[in-house]
């Protein structure tokens, strides 16, 4: 790794100082995706600034409808503590492995939005809000495609609400080193309306309309069977070709709505 | 930068620079050399210690973050002659053969008796060692030597 400065700010007010302070500045959550990252010199920050000392960015609660859960969470943490939210304690106990779940956080996961990452599906399938330093921000206004997200330089998710839904469920298929989704489908269903959120298929998190509609009509595994994505907008990789992830999103959309009825 | 540690019982104030991992600390800083480097990716577990009783892959971890914090590597584990119930249990099952993973998996059984406590099943032990790659036995004894580790070890904490 490149040398860089490390700050560890104690308050939100105090990382935006060190995040601005000049050269280019990157921000440590977990560290599980910067750390590699900054191995292989894809990132190259002159300072880190590690969020672990701030205060208050921990901890789930459950206000009104919403399940909120602070961004520096660990993945374990949701895994046994989110049990407001089955589905979403299920998608973080299938993240990565044991060791990368003690260390790896929501907030982290969503600010990267690595196209095949698992919490991007449950932060949109389950109608989010992104919390930030500058405000807040709706899931289908926050992920923009590969690693892109409504986050400005320096912004800090501080919390992010889930809605709690009627039924939910996460099926994924799992690339079997990697452990990220080769394609990985949530689905919501709320009073008003089911939501469909797809990982891993395409360039960064979508939902994916044709499945919401037919289960609007009837919630049940007949009345998604047979359905596939398109497959021009879907990625090919060593992986899987854009086809056959087409086909798998359709079978793991049967899985999450056979597992949430 | 200054980082204070207690590693394997002994508190120190450790001089690292920013970029330091903590397996580079306890390696090459330290000569705790029973931490190995197998992949430096985060993916095959040879690295695995405990940070406040938590397993984690010191590889992908900066030393200078853990200000505060109570490491336990495999070197923290036998009392003297004596080994932990769980070194014990891979010895008594033959647990290894080239032995470069054990140390990480040792950790991760650590980490599986913590979280699921001394009668865990096999099928629980294979799914938490997803983490953790052996390149020589096919794992069949290393879960045998976790499970046999959990219960001699009763449900007590790890180190």
């Amino acid at each position: 790794m490149r040398e860089f400065a490390l700050e560890r700010p104690a308050t939100l007010a105090a990382a935006t100082v060190a995040f601005n302070a000049g050269g280019e500045a990157a921000l440590l959550a977990g560290g599980h995706t910067l750390l590699p990252a900054m191995k292989s010199r894809l990132r190259m920050p002159d300072t880190l600034v590690d969020l672990s000392q701030v205060a208050g960015l921990t901890g789930i609660t459950k206000e009104g409808d919403l399940l909120w859960i602070g961004a520096m969470t660990r993945h374990a943490a949701v895994a046994t503590d989110a049990t407001a939210l089955p589905a979403l304690a299920q998608l973080a106990s299938g993240i990565g492995d044991p060791q990368v779940r003690n260390r790896g956080t929501l907030g982290g996961s969503v600010a990267n939005n690595d196209p095949a990452a698992d919490y991007p599906a449950a932060v949109l399938a389950l109608d989010g809000i992104v919390e930030t330093t500058a405000g807040s921000t709706k899931a289908d206004d926050f992920f923009q495609g590969m690693f892109a997200t409504a986050l400005a330089d320096g912004e800090i998710i501080t919390r992010i609400g889930f809605r709690i839904p009627e039924k939910a469920a996460y099926a994924k298929f799992r690339h079997p080193a990697s452990r990220y989704a080769v394609v990985g489908v949530f689905v919501a269903k709320f009073a008003d309306g089911v939501r469909v959120a797809v990982t891993g298929a395409g360039p960064g998190v979508f939902r994916w309309e044709a499945a919401e509609a037919a289960l609007n009509g009837t919630f049940s595994v007949a009345a998604v069977k047979g359905l596939v994505l398109d497959a021009d907008d879907l990625n090919s990789d060593i992986h899987a070709s854009a086809d056959y992830r087409a086909s798998l999103a359709g079978v793991m959309l049967g899985r999450a709505v056979a597992a949430a009825v | 930068m200054q980082t204070k540690l207690t590693i394997n019982g002994v508190a120190a104030t450790h001089e690292v620079s920013p970029a330091t991992l903590l397996v580079e600390l306890l390696r090459d800083g330290l000569s705790l050399t029973g931490t190995h480097i197998g992949c430096d990716t985060s993916q095959c577990g040879a690295c695995n210690v405990l940070i406040d009783g938590v397993a984690v892959k010191s590889c992908t971890v900066l030393a200078a973050t853990l200000d505060g914090a109570k490491v336990t590597t495999i070197e923290g584990l036998a009392k003297g002659d004596e080994l932990h119930p769980m070194q014990a249990a891979f010895k008594e099952n033959h647990g290894l053969q080239c032995g470069f993973c054990t140390p990480g998996m040792v950790m991760a059984g650590l980490e599986i008796v913590r979280r699921h406590g001394p009668n865990v099943s096999a099928e629980t032990i294979a799914h938490d060692l997803e983490g953790n790659l052996c390149r020589c036995t096919g794992y069949q004894n290393i879960i045998a030597a976790i499970g046999a580790g959990a219960k001699a070890m009763g449900g007590k904490s790890n180190a």
